[in-house]
């Protein structure tokens, strides 16, 4: 058993962090305050390859399809400075350019998959529906074959980059036995006719991250957009969900050490009684406990993306990792306002960001309620 | 073409601790880094290489460690790293050092195609040594002209005419003709940042190749700390005495404000 990361690995993070402190940190706040991404720093994510981290080079990626922990890894760096970042560049590679290179055709991956992989154009994942959420036999929105296109009629919400993508991957009913629907996965163009983009969310939390309502009315698609076979959608969507589990905790444990390192910057710094406040054990054990928090969602994450890695069943770990972390993130940021005091209410300490970031990260990609559905159910059906 | 780029790991400065009692660095727990000016250097090289058409080579000499410095210029695009690096290295001044790596250089000179004209580009000094003489030095062993403190550089033919900064408040704009090595300021330009792409070439794709004594055929009694006309005698961090007086205003006003001074603490 060997816990150390490799040299590449480290040279990943390294560089990763001296690029998000240089080019992400100094505009997050004012892309939190304007629901904004700045243009700027996606053009520079662009050019560090980071839209086509788990793609290889043939198809325009970095080449780590079989490098988990670095995705990981780039997804915690850049969440260290800001979530909505963490989730733009993770959603467009882990649910919907990955996806695409796991589950596509030869074809729809030299369409589809490069412009991804190069970031030229930025991808959504399009399932929520106003009746469908965790619950994803509810799906509404239909597709109906008609001749070699199916016509895809419905809507989405909550869809992550859904109003700046360019590609989509939409979940679509496809058809009924007995008293359950069939679902399928489609590649959807978004300039294609009968295709709109509803209402853009104003949130809580990761701000400046696009979510958008997205609005599909006779929306015909080619019958090669169908991804990994009519019919196959709800297999698919759990394996999807799997691997944008270790995207989001990666996220968090990111989230989470910038809380941390927020609160014992400030408790080395800030004076009461004639003392740091770090001296404090009421601080302390603040102090103590979001370290092993976030510790063990890193761990759980890493191992997570070990597991994908090497081919092993990783749906367990990837829940566990995602409850754990966006919980550790949730907590360290709490103790950071906490430990920051009033100033940590105040626009102009990060940490009030933070612990908006974090409420989102309990939501998003099932909620922690779901998880333990998820786990408990693995767990009740395992034998020790 | 060739563009030699020589670079040098060193303590991130910022995190640097000075243990007080022994007055010696705490390298411990302290990243190292590329020495800031020589990201510079290498951003020059590769513009010279995507304008001109070039090969990069990187080199640096000191402990194994210092491949990761060499690997990160690799994943900034340079496509050759050299790592010089042997026990018998230790110790060695800028004058050693510069011996060197000038071995080094003509090494690599002799195995490629005869007369091919290079480049030397230096960052101008080195964040924990600070004496700015490696670069002059090298040019001095290979002899070759060099210019020095160099904020822009251009290409005519097989000459470089370059803006020196070397005297303050003015520039000189020289010209030579290569082979030629120039120190460059970090005025000269913004260094990228290593992509993805570039991080995983620059571990699967490309090397560092190690060079000890015996590969370079180094005179042994011109390396390390044998070769080394200087030697460190004593480091410590110097200590704060008396009060300093900052004069300011015109240099009539300034003399007049010393002179009271002197005469106050009855030196005139």
């Amino acid at each position: 058993m060997d816990f150390s990361i490799t040299k590449k690995q480290q040279m990943i993070r390294k560089i990763t962090r001296e690029f998000a402190e240089t080019y992400i940190a100094p505009v997050a706040e004012e892309s939190d305050k304007n629901s904004q991404l700045d243009p700027n720093v996606f053009k520079l994510i662009k050019e560090m390859n980071y839209f086509g981290i788990c793609i290889p080079r043939k198809y325009g990626g970095a080449g780590l399809h079989n490098d988990t922990i670095s995705f990981a890894i780039i997804v915690e760096e850049i969440g260290r400075v800001d979530a909505s970042w963490a989730i733009t560049v993770g959603v467009h590679c882990s649910v919907v350019a990955y996806p695409l290179y796991i589950f596509g055709t030869e074809e729809q991956k030299q369409k589809f998959l490069i412009p991804l992989a190069t970031g030229e154009k930025l991808g959504a994942f399009a399932l929520t529906e106003a009746n469908a959420g965790s619950d994803a036999a509810g799906i509404e929105t239909s597709a109906v074959l008609d001749g070699d296109e199916w016509v895809l009629n419905g809507s989405k919400i909550f869809a992550t980059n859904g109003g700046i993508a360019k590609t989509l991957l939409v979940a679509a009913k496809t058809g009924q036995r007995g008293r359950k629907s069939i679902f399928s996965v489609f590649i959807v163009d978004t300039d294609t006719k009968g295709f709109s983009v509803g209402v853009k969310e104003d949130k809580l939390g990761v701000r400046a991250s696009n979510t958008s309502e997205l609005v599909f009315q006779d929306v015909r698609v080619p019958k090669e957009n169908v991804l990994g076979g009519v019919g196959n959608g709800y297999q698919i969507v759990l394996k999807i969900l799997d691997f944008g589990r270790i995207l989001i905790a990666a996220q968090c444990v990111g989230l989470g050490q910038a809380a941390l390192e927020a609160s014992v910057k400030y408790a080395n710094e800030r004076e009461q009684f004639g003392r740091k406040i770090g001296k404090f054990q009421g601080i302390q054990w603040k102090i103590a406990d979001m370290g092993c928090a976030i510790e063990s969602a890193r761990l759980l994450t890493y191992k997570a993306a070990y597991m994908c890695d090497h081919g092993m069943d990783y749906g367990l770990a990837s829940s566990m990792a995602k409850l754990v972390a966006s919980e550790a993130a949730m907590q360290a940021t709490h103790y950071a306002v906490q430990i920051h005091g009033g100033y940590g209410l105040m626009k102009a300490y990060q940490v009030e960001r933070f612990f908006r970031d974090a409420k989102v990260a309990e939501i998003y990609e099932g909620t922690s309620e779901i998880q333990r559905m998820v786990i408990a159910n693995r767990l009740l059906r395992q034998t020790f | 073409m060739k563009v030699f780029v020589c670079i040098k790991q060193v303590p991130g400065v910022a995190e640097v601790k000075i243990d007080v009692t022994t007055g010696k660095l705490i390298r411990e727990g302290v990243p190292s880094i590329i020495n800031p000016v020589d990201k510079h250097a290498i951003e020059l090289a590769l513009q010279i290489k995507e304008e001109q058409g070039a090969e990069v080579i990187a080199l640096s000499m000191g402990p194994p460690q210092a491949e990761e410095a060499l690997r990160e210029a690799l994943a900034m695009g340079v496509d050759k790293a050299y790592l010089l690096t042997d026990k018998e290295f230790a110790g060695a001044d800028t004058l050693a050092t510069s011996y060197t790596l000038a071995l080094a250089i003509r090494k690599i000179l002799q195995e490629s195609e005869k007369n091919e004209k290079y480049l030397v580009i230096c960052g101008l000094q080195a964040i924990d040594g600070d004496t700015a003489q490696v670069g002059p030095e090298l040019a001095e062993e290979l002899n070759i002209p060099q210019i020095t403190y160099v904020q822009k550089i251009e290409f005519k033919g097989d000459k470089i005419i370059a803006e020196s900064a070397l005297r303050q408040d003015e520039v000189m704009v020289m010209e030579t003709r290569l082979p030629a090595l120039i120190t460059v300021l970090k005025e000269i330009n913004i260094p990228r940042f290593p992509t993805l792409i570039g991080i995983v070439d620059a571990y699967e794709k490309k090397e560092v190749v190690y060079l000890d004594t015996r590969q370079l055929n180094a005179d042994k009694r011109k390396i390390g700390l044998t070769g080394s006309q200087t030697q460190v005698w004593k480091i410590f961090v110097p200590q704060q005495k008396g009060e300093h007086i900052k004069l300011s205003g015109s240099v009539k006003e300034m003399v007049k404000q010393l002179c009271q001074y002197l005469k106050e603490d009855k030196i005139l």
